[in-house]
């Protein structure tokens, strides 16, 4: 039988934020989203203050100043880094891993010994902890859909013992229990609308879930609740996926930190979007046979004109230049821009995404773009950060760029933002 | 909704810059270290023995993932070699133990010290005349960040 371990870093941009300000230890914590505006993690501290996660910021302004919520902008940089870490570090503890998102990741445990398996966790979650400094939980079964939902339990405090829980390790009575007091939203996959439907036809538990007819449940909705149904019951259908697949486009787009209205504006910061994309795309060895620029007005402003328009340009052969890139986009942006308008967003998405090695040649084109000088560009950015050397077009004071009032310093990747000590 | 659970399979995590992050690969700049001597005009054999380049991460770092790079701060220190500016290479894997330098948090804030343990009594001794010790009694709990490996001091601006 296949077993699997899921590991999940607790309320983790807030513990990458407190690894560096021991002073947050204890309070209430809040990271805010792009340009401060919603939260997109919660301490303990928050949660049980009963604020919901992606409250915008400006809403909790009373509850803030009566508990001292504390607020911060999001730090991805920090965040990303510490990420790298945890996961290189649980790669020691499996052969097999698959990296599900920025704070957790599936182990495989086939041929593990069970005996020891509550007590391999804390061995994770005490490493974890201990080298990059953020606090863990452990959830094991015997599938991952089980296995996340384990983690979900050790997580609260549900089920198995300090933040490890072993779904083989509960007896078939306490397991039943347990699915039984158990919430449908809380299996993965298993959203807050289809949780309203499932409610409707009965189905209110994990243990509801387990039971269903498994004909109706694909009839009804899909085969995919079907096979999550299979896999709550032990029958495993989810693999690991070690590869995570190139991506087949990539965007880049932001919201302003103010209001911008002038084209030249606009292009600054659709070249700098360019800039980020593309060298995504040349980190991951593609090319873009396709581009698309758009902007739009703040849909929620009801007293300001609207206006938004997109404008894909194929490209006359596939190319990972930044230059050209931000040529074309240019004269993306130049068609669709309109005078007179407050735009809030604008972006850029490379499509048609193809590998390098594979693309055939133009009869009739030299060759796009200067590879050798993106080779030193991306070089000197990975060395100096990011930005070092970029185009012109970018501009120079990005008096667009977007609001992070609350960031704290990029402690582990930049030399002059370390932290300090007396 | 919360941005980083995702309800479909995996695509890649976040573009990481690892600038401070000890380099898999020598970076460009690295000095190839010959193992031979030099000896004119002859075109030699063992060129064919040229080593690989030297990488100072390998020297200093020992757990790639545990370690941080702290700036020290102040003179407290300056007895042990480490001083205003300095550059301190902290790994969180090993144990502290009496005698380590270490950094450890006191009323919220990092501070690098010595540490001593002798029995039950624990204490962060300064290396400086001027600067007191902090005494650690029993049950008051003393949290060290991670333990100081070497200290990095430049000697020109």
């Amino acid at each position: 039988m296949p077993r699997f371990a899921l590991v999940d870093g607790n309320n983790f941009y807030v513990s990458c934020e407190r690894l560096f300000n021991p002073r947050l230890e204890g309070r209430p914590v809040v990271v805010l989203s792009n340009n401060d505006g919603c939260t997109v993690a919660r301490s303990a501290e928050v949660k049980a203050l009963g604020v919901k996660m992606g409250t915008p910021w400006f809403q909790m302004q009373d509850l803030a100043k009566r508990h001292g919520i504390v607020a911060l902008s999001s730090n991805y940089e920090l965040y990303a880094d510490l990420s790298d870490r945890m996961m290189s570090v649980l790669a020691t503890f499996s052969p097999d891993q698959e990296i599900y998102s920025i704070d957790e990741c599936f182990l495989g445990l086939d041929g593990f010994e069970r005996q020891d398996s509550l007590r391999y966790g804390q061995t994770i979650r005490q490493r974890v902890r201990q080298w990059v400094g953020i606090p863990a939980c452990v959830g094991m079964a015997s599938t991952k859909t089980l296995a996340k939902l384990a983690n979900h339990c050790a997580k609260k405090g549900l089920a198995g013992h300090d933040g490890v829980c072993d779904f083989e390790r509960l007896e078939a009575p306490q397991r039943t229990a347990l699915f039984r007091s158990l919430p449908v939203d809380a299996v993965w996959g298993v959203g807050p609308r289809l949780a309203h439907q499932l409610g409707e036809r009965g189905i209110r538990s994990v243990e509801a879930l387990r039971q269903a007819d498994p004909a109706t449940l694909r009839r009804t909705f899909s085969v995919v609740l079907e096979r999550t149904q299979a896999e709550l019951n032990g029958m495993a259908c989810l693999a690991l996926e070690d590869v995570t697949p190139p991506r087949q486009q990539i965007q880049s787009s932001r919201s302003f930190g103010q209001y911008v209205e002038d084209l030249p504006a606009l292009e600054e910061a659709v070249a700098s979007y360019i800039g980020v994309a593309a060298e995504k795309l040349r980190r991951q060895r593609s090319l873009t046979g396709m581009l698309q620029v758009y902007l739009r007005t703040n849909p929620h402003r009801l007293d300001a004109p609207q206006y938004q328009k997109g404008l894909t340009v194929p490209l006359p052969a596939p190319t990972d230049d930044t230059l050209c890139l931000i040529a074309v986009a240019r004269w993306a942006l130049k068609k669709i821009y309109r005078p007179g308008y407050a735009y809030q967003k604008t972006g850029v998405v490379l499509m048609n995404l193809c590998d390098a090695g594979t693309v055939q040649g133009d009869l009739f084109s030299k060759g796009h773009g200067n590879p050798r000088l993106m080779q030193v560009m991306d070089r000197i950015n990975a060395a100096w950060g990011r930005g070092t050397l970029r185009s012109a077009a970018e501009g120079i004071d990005k008096e667009w760029t977007m609001k992070r009032e609350k960031k704290t310093p990029a402690y582990t990747t930049r030399w002059d933002q370390l932290p300090e000590a007396r | 909704m919360n941005p980083m659970k995702r309800s479909g399979p995996a695509f890649g995590r976040p573009a990481t810059p690892s600038i401070l992050r000890p380099a898999a690969h020598p970076r460009p700049g690295g000095r190839p270290l010959f193992a031979h001597a030099v000896r004119a005009g002859f075109p030699s054999p063992a060129d064919d023995y040229v080593a690989d380049t030297l990488d100072l991460n390998e020297h200093l770092i020992r757990h790639r993932e545990a370690t941080f790079f702290v700036r020290a701060r102040g003179h407290s220190m300056v007895g042990a070699g480490i001083h205003d500016n300095d550059l301190l290479v902290v790994d969180r894997a090993l144990t502290a133990r009496h005698g380590s330098i270490v950094i450890a948090v006191v009323d919220g804030e990092f501070t690098v010290k010595r540490l001593e343990k002798r029995g039950a009594r624990v204490r962060l001794r300064a290396e400086h005349p001027d600067y007191a010790p902090i005494d650690f009694q029993d049950g008051q709990e003393l949290h060290v960040w991670g333990v100081v490996t070497q200290v990095i001091h430049s000697f020109v601006a």
